[in-house]
C-alpha cells in the first residue's frame, strides 16, 4: 500500500472497479515527477495522439483543514494546481489534477488516463507505469518513517540506590 | 488633492536597472538557482508559502530570489501572483492524522503511542556557527532505523475518554460537522465578530513576527491560557479533491505542513465540568514557531466564546486579526514614501498661519504688558 496512492481517507469513494482502477493511476501520476512518469510510459510503446480538450492549465485549489485537525473545516491556504483533460481519437477522455505547475506532466498523465479509459491495454498501464511509481512512491514514505524513527527518543530510567 | 506627477520615468526604469544589477552582485560569484533556494533554504521558501497563503514551492524561491531574500517583499510577490490564476475548487480537509511524520512531538505526555521523534530540529543544537558550512564539505545522509509503525495518537484523543478535555471532533450522537467553512476571507471582506474558522484561516496567513509577539504577551500575562504544547507534528498529508466530472475524490499530491495542539487551562461553568480548553495551529511548510504562536493567538481570540474578561490586546479580533496580514500592513506603512507634496504644502501652509497667528498673540500680548507697566 502506498500513502499517496491508497493510504488516506477519501471523499466520493470511486463506484466500481473500473473507477478504483482510475482513481489509483490518477492518484499516483499526481504524486509522481514528470521524469518518471515519461521513463516508465516508454515502456508502453508510442502513445496515441490526444487532442488537448481543456487546458493543460494552472489554477488554484483551496486546500482545507480542520479546526483541532479533526473538526470543522477552514480554509488553510490556496495550492497551485495543473490541469489536463484529453481525447483519443476513438473519443476515451482522460483527466489529470496534480499539485504544481508542470504542464507536461498533465498532458501527459491525461494522456495515460484516456488509453487506460480505452480499456484494452490497462493490464499494460498497471504492470507498467502504476506499480513502478507506487512501489517508488511507498519506499520514499518508508524511507522517511525510518529516518524518523532514528530520531525517536529511547527513554530510559537512571536506577537509584545501591541494590 | 491627488495632482498628477510626471517626469520620473527614465530615473525609475535606471532605478530598476540597478536593482537587477544589485540583485546578481558581484558577477564573479555563480547567480543562486531556484532549485538551491527550494532544497538548501527550505524553511524561508516555506514562510513565504506561509504567509502569501500559496502553496507553490518554485514559485515561493523565485520570489525569494527576485526580493534579493526580503521575505515580505517574497510574500508580496507570491500575492500578487495567485490573483492571475483561477480557482478550480476546494480541497477535502488534509488529515493531519494520517501524516506522514517527519516529526511528532508532545510537552505533556512523555510516553504518548508513537513516541517522542524529534526529526530535523533545532532544538538541543548549540547554535555555535559552523565553519564547516562555508566550505562545501561532503553531508552523510540522515540515518535510519526500522519503524515500529506505530500510529501517533493525538493527544486530545489520549484525555477524551475522561471528557477531561474540550473536543472538537464531531459527537457521534451530535450535529454533523459543516461540509465547508463558513467563509473565505480572499472572497469577502473582513466583518468582526468573526467565526473560528475564518479567524484561523487570516492566522494560518498571518506575519509570522506578529503572531510571535502576541503569543509571547500571553505567557507574560497579557491574557494568561496556561499553555502547554500538547502536541506538534510535522509531515506530509496528502491532498484530495472531489472532482466533478470523474465522480469521485482524486489525490493531488501531498505538502508539507506543521500542527500545533496547545492545551490550555479550564474552563467549566456551572452547567459545564471543568476541563482543558485548546488552540490550534496549522501552517504550510515546516514552521514550528508560527504553528505554536498561531495555537497560542487562536486560544486567546477565544475569550469570548469560553467567558474570559477580555482585557489584553491578544485577546482582541479585531485588533490582532485587523493587522496580522503583514502584506495589508506593509502596503500602508510604505505608501508614505510615496509622494505626498501637496498634503505636506498644505500642512505647511497651515502651520505658517498658525505660527503668525501665534506670534501676534506674543506680540499684542507684550505691548499689553508694557503698557500696564508703563
Amino acid at each position: 500500500m502506498t500513502s499517496q496512492a491508497n493510504g488516506h481517507a477519501t471523499g466520493v469513494e470511486p463506484q466500481g472497479g473500473d473507477a478504483r482502477g482510475l482513481k489509483t493511476l490518477m492518484d499516483v501520476l499526481a504524486a509522481s515527477p514528470a521524469g518518471e512518469i515519461a521513463a516508465c510510459a516508454e515502456a508502453l510503446g508510442p502513445l496515441p495522439e490526444a487532442a488537448p480538450v481543456r487546458g493543460p492549465e494552472t489554477g488554484l485549489v483551496m486546500v482545507r483543514g480542520r479546526i483541532g485537525g479533526d473538526g470543522a473545516p477552514f480554509n488553510l491556504g490556496e495550492a497551485t494546481v495543473t490541469r489536463a483533460t484529453v481525447r483519443l481519437e476513438d473519443g476515451a477522455v482522460g483527466h489529470a489534477y496534480a499539485l504544481g505547475q508542470d504542464r507536461a506532466k498533465a498532458t501527459l498523465s491525461a494522456t495515460l488516463a484516456a488509453l487506460w479509459a480505452q480499456g484494452a491495454r490497462r493490464a499494460d498501464i498497471e504492470a507498467a507505469v502504476v506499480a513502478p511509481l507506487a512501489e517508488a512512491r511507498a519506499r520514499e514514505a518508508t524511507q522517511t518513517k525510518r529516518e524518523a524513527a532514528a530520531t525517536k527518543v529511547d527513554f530510559f530510567t537512571m536506577v537509584r540506590g545501591d541494590d | 488633492m491627488y495632482v498628477a506627477v510626471k517626469g520620473g520615468e527614465a530615473a525609475i526604469a535606471n532605478a530598476h536597472k540597478m536593482l537587477a544589477d544589485r540583485r546578481r552582485g558581484d558577477r564573479s560569484v555563480p547567480a543562486i538557482t531556484v532549485e538551491q533556494l527550494v532544497e538548501q533554504l527550505a524553511l524561508g521558501v516555506d514562510r513565504v508559502m506561509a504567509e502569501a497563503s500559496l502553496y507553490a514551492p518554485e514559485l515561493a524561491a523565485l520570489a525569494v530570489k527576485q526580493a534579493r531574500g526580503d521575505m515580505i517583499e517574497a510574500i508580496f510577490l507570491l500575492r500578487a501572483y495567485r490573483t492571475t490564476l483561477p480557482r478550480f475548487g476546494a480541497s477535502r480537509p488534509v488529515e493531519t492524522g494520517e501524516m506522514i511524520a517527519e516529526r511528532r512531538i508532545s510537552a505533556t505526555y512523555k510516553d504518548l503511542p508513537g513516541g517522542q521523534v524529534l526529526g530535523p530540529t533545532f532544538d538541543y543544537t548549540h547554535r555555535l556557527l559552523d565553519p564547516e558550512l562555508g566550505r562545501d564539505a561532503e553531508v552523510p545522509a540522515a540515518p535510519a532505523r526500522e519503524s515500529e509503525g506505530e500510529p501517533l495518537t493525538r493527544v486530545a484523543d489520549i484525555l477524551a475518554h475522561e471528557d477531561l478535555i474540550e473536543r472538537t471532533a464531531p459527537d457521534p450522537d451530535g450535529e454533523p460537522l459543516p461540509e465547508d467553512p463558513s467563509g473565505d476571507l480572499t472572497r469577502e471582506p473582513l466583518e468582526f465578530p468573526m467565526a473560528r474558522d475564518l479567524r484561523l484561516q487570516a492566522l494560518a496567513r498571518g506575519d509570522e513576527g506578529f503572531l510571535l509577539a502576541l503569543g509571547y504577551s500571553t505567557q507574560r500575562g497579557y491574557g494568561r491560557t496556561h499553555p502547554f504544547a500538547g502536541e506538534i507534528r510535522m509531515g506530509e498529508v496528502a491532498v484530495e479533491m472531489d472532482v466533478p466530472e470523474l465522480g469521485f475524490a482524486v489525490a493531488l499530491g501531498t505538502i508539507k505542513v506543521t500542527e500545533c495542539q496547545m492545551v490550555n487551562q479550564f474552563a467549566g461553568s456551572a452547567k459545564v465540568p471543568p476541563q482543558f480548553t485548546r488552540g490550534y495551529g496549522l501552517v504550510f511548510g515546516q514552521s514550528e514557531r508560527k504553528a505554536m504562536s498561531m495555537a497560542l493567538v487562536d486560544r486567546s481570540l477565544r475569550a469570548g466564546e469560553l467567558g474570559e474578561d477580555r482585557v489584553a490586546p491578544a485577546q482582541d479580533e479585531e485588533f490582532v486579526i485587523s493587522h496580522s496580514d503583514n502584506v495589508q500592513a506593509t502596503g500602508f506603512v510604505e505608501h508614505l514614501k510615496l509622494p505626498h507634496y501637496v498634503d505636506f504644502q498644505a500642512e505647511l501652509d497651515l502651520v505658517r498661519r498658525m505660527r503668525g497667528e501665534f506670534e501676534d498673540r506674543a506680540k499684542d500680548l507684550d505691548t499689553a504688558t508694557q503698557e500696564a507697566a508703563e
